[in-house]
């Protein structure tokens, strides 16, 4: 493990569809070969998060969000200022997900000074299939930003 | 009886810290219980139908997506129906990392109910987030335990959530034995942790409450082993049975409030499956450890409080974090990572302990090796009537409580089966009628 102050974590599943995005754009930073940066790709496991940003000085997640938007839109939201917003937590009932790692890591007093959560609108997530073309340029997008954000 | 015809009505119409999407009705006449019914209504996933046609060998893969929690499970008892249906055993190292993966599982599935959706019952919380901010220690300890136990998985496994390296016969892959080993600093620490959580949760408050349950749960052929990944069926009154003759004991039924079929013992009625009943029909075979651990958390003599599940999930744990230390010291590399078998028509049965309870699973499949049908019967759609039947007890000796105080409780008494609703739909909202 890197223990580069900078880590940016894209999260998803590369086989289903948009749910790909957050890896996309990890990817694409990755090409960037931004300094001072690790670049991982995670499942999303809340522990997993907790403990991959743990000493960090600056984390950036990006995940696919569903929040009713069109396909590629990007949100970013502080999550060191505050909770995410309710259209971006938990779509499982079924499993805690990156709100509930946010949540879990305030409470205990582990999140990294600054936190930024990157949402990239979704809405394709069939078995199998790529990512559309929207999300995929929005991953794009998302690796330019947080590249632009890292440097300062 | 009482005469008082006066109304009240509590309502959730959304249950919290479950698992799936659920609700729950409570009529109350006066005093009397008038009905009480646990309604599910997640929509039913149909897996039994969409197996059909497929290869054998995709069952462990397809099923393990009925759950996240679980994959461990679904994955095990399809491996052993298919591997029943083929004529094959699987013994030796490769039922070693079998039962090593599952125990991986009970760590992660228990850890997440004991200390993010059980707990914050017992200490007045909201949520686990808002219990964490004053019980940090006790978080803390929960997250290295299901840490381990993620890593458990992933290191037989694959990957910690959905594991990609189980197949029908074994593994695709055998871990080394050094890969193993490296796990152990982790897993003895937890171990250690896990006895102060099970002391930890020995302390809470626990509300009255004994049923008399008939138990049902595996028991393995050896009689020293507690039960997880196989055994034969056996329960509290009597049954003593092969995985294949589960259809010939229990039934299953629809009920019109409910998407998931409601199970019970034929000519009797509700049974109970899960940890209450693993460890009170199996824990003599429980390691002197966890046994000891039972005995000073006041349970040594068993249990039916349902709201003292948390201590025994405790117990459990412990005996996982024990048992994969026992099944990494006995591990030895397999000379190949899976027995093979050609395809045969033929039935299938197989059963093992998801966290939640006893999960079966039977495939009828053809000559060339595809599924003709497919029946997976999961620990929640049977426990649903022991969970009404609760309910009905502890709402009608406590029907003094203020309805805020009676629906806080008819939800911690549900929580108590950590039910896993997406899995049984084929569920949370909770409603007090009282008239």
């Amino acid at each position: 493990m890197s223990d580069a102050r900078h880590l940016f974590i894209g999260i998803g599943n590369p086989l289903r569809g948009d749910d790909a995005a957050g890896l996309l754009a990890a990817q694409a930073l990755r090409r960037r070969e931004p300094a001072g940066v690790e670049v991982r790709e995670l499942e999303g496991e809340p522990v997993d998060l907790i403990e991959a940003w743990a000493g960090r000085e600056t984390v950036l997640v990006a995940d696919a969000v569903c929040s009713g938007g069109v396909p590629g839109e990007v949100l970013r939201v502080d999550a060191a200022a505050g909770p995410l917003p309710a259209e971006l937590a938990g779509t499982s009932t079924h499993a805690l997900g990156l709100a509930e790692a946010v949540e879990l890591a305030r409470a205990l007093e582990r999140l990294p000074a600054r936190l930024v959560v990157y949402g990239i609108e979704a809405t394709s997530f069939a078995a199998g299939a790529e990512a559309g073309a929207e999300v995929r340029a929005a991953a794009e997008h998302v690796a330019a930003a947080a590249a632009e954000e890292l440097a300062n | 009886m009482s005469t008082d015809n006066s109304t009240r009505r509590i309502e959730t119409s959304y249950l919290a810290r479950v698992e799936g999407e659920g609700a729950m009705h409570v009529r109350l006449r006066g005093e009397e219980v008038e009905a009480v019914e646990l309604r599910i209504f997640e929509p039913p996933r149909l897996f039994e139908a969409l197996l059909r046609g497929r290869d054998l060998g995709e069952a462990p893969d397809i099923t393990a997506r009925i759950c996240g929690i679980c994959p461990v499970a679904y994955q095990t008892s399809a491996c052993q129906a298919m591997e029943d249906a083929l004529g094959i055993e699987v013994e030796g190292p490769l039922r070693t990392l079998r039962r090593l993966i599952y125990c991986g599982e009970w760590v992660e599935s228990h850890c997440l109910h004991l200390y993010m959706l059980h707990a914050p019952d017992f200490l007045g919380y909201e949520s686990g987030f808002a219990m964490a901010r004053d019980h940090r220690e006790v978080v803390e300890r929960g997250l290295r335990a299901k840490k381990a136990g993620n890593r458990l998985i992933e290191t037989v496994g694959g990957r910690a959530v959905h594991p990609i390296n189980v197949r029908v016969g074994g593994f695709y892959k055998a871990p080394t034995r050094r890969a193993l080993e490296e796990l152990r600093p982790e897993l003895e620490r937890c171990r250690e942790e896990a006895l102060q959580t099970v002391r930890w949760t020995a302390a809470l408050e626990f509300p009255e409450l004994e049923r008399d349950y008939e138990l049902v749960c595996l028991r393995s052929e050896r009689g020293d082993e507690y039960p997880i990944d196989r055994g034969g069926i056996v329960s509290s009154r009597g049954i003593d049975v092969a995985p294949a003759e589960f259809d010939a004991t229990f039934e299953e039924e629809q009920v019109p409030h409910s998407t998931a079929l409601h199970a019970r013992v034929r000519g009797r009625g509700a049974y109970l499956t899960g940890p209450l009943a693993r460890f009170n029909l199996n824990r003599e075979r429980l390691s002197p450890l966890a046994v000891e651990a039972a005995a000073e958390a006041g349970i040594g003599a068993g249990c039916r409080n349902p709201f003292r599940s948390i201590v025994v999930r405790a117990v459990e744990i412990l005996y996982a974090f024990d048992e994969a230390l026992r099944l990494i010291d006995a591990y030895e590399e397999p000379d190949a990572p899976a027995v093979e078998a050609e395809p045969r028509a033929a039935v299938g049965h197989g059963v093992s302990e998801a966290p939640r309870g006893l999960l079966y699973h039977r495939y009828e499949i053809d000559a060339d090796g595809r599924i003709v049908t497919a029946r997976i019967v999961p620990p929640t759609s049977q426990n649903q009537r022991s969970i009404e039947e609760d309910l009905r007890e502890f709402v009608a000796a406590n029907t003094a409580l203020p309805d805020e105080d009676l629906r806080h409780r008819c939800e911690q008494t549900i929580r108590n089966y950590d039910p896993c609703i997406s899995c049984s739909t084929h569920f949370l909202k909770l409603e007090v009628e009282r008239l």
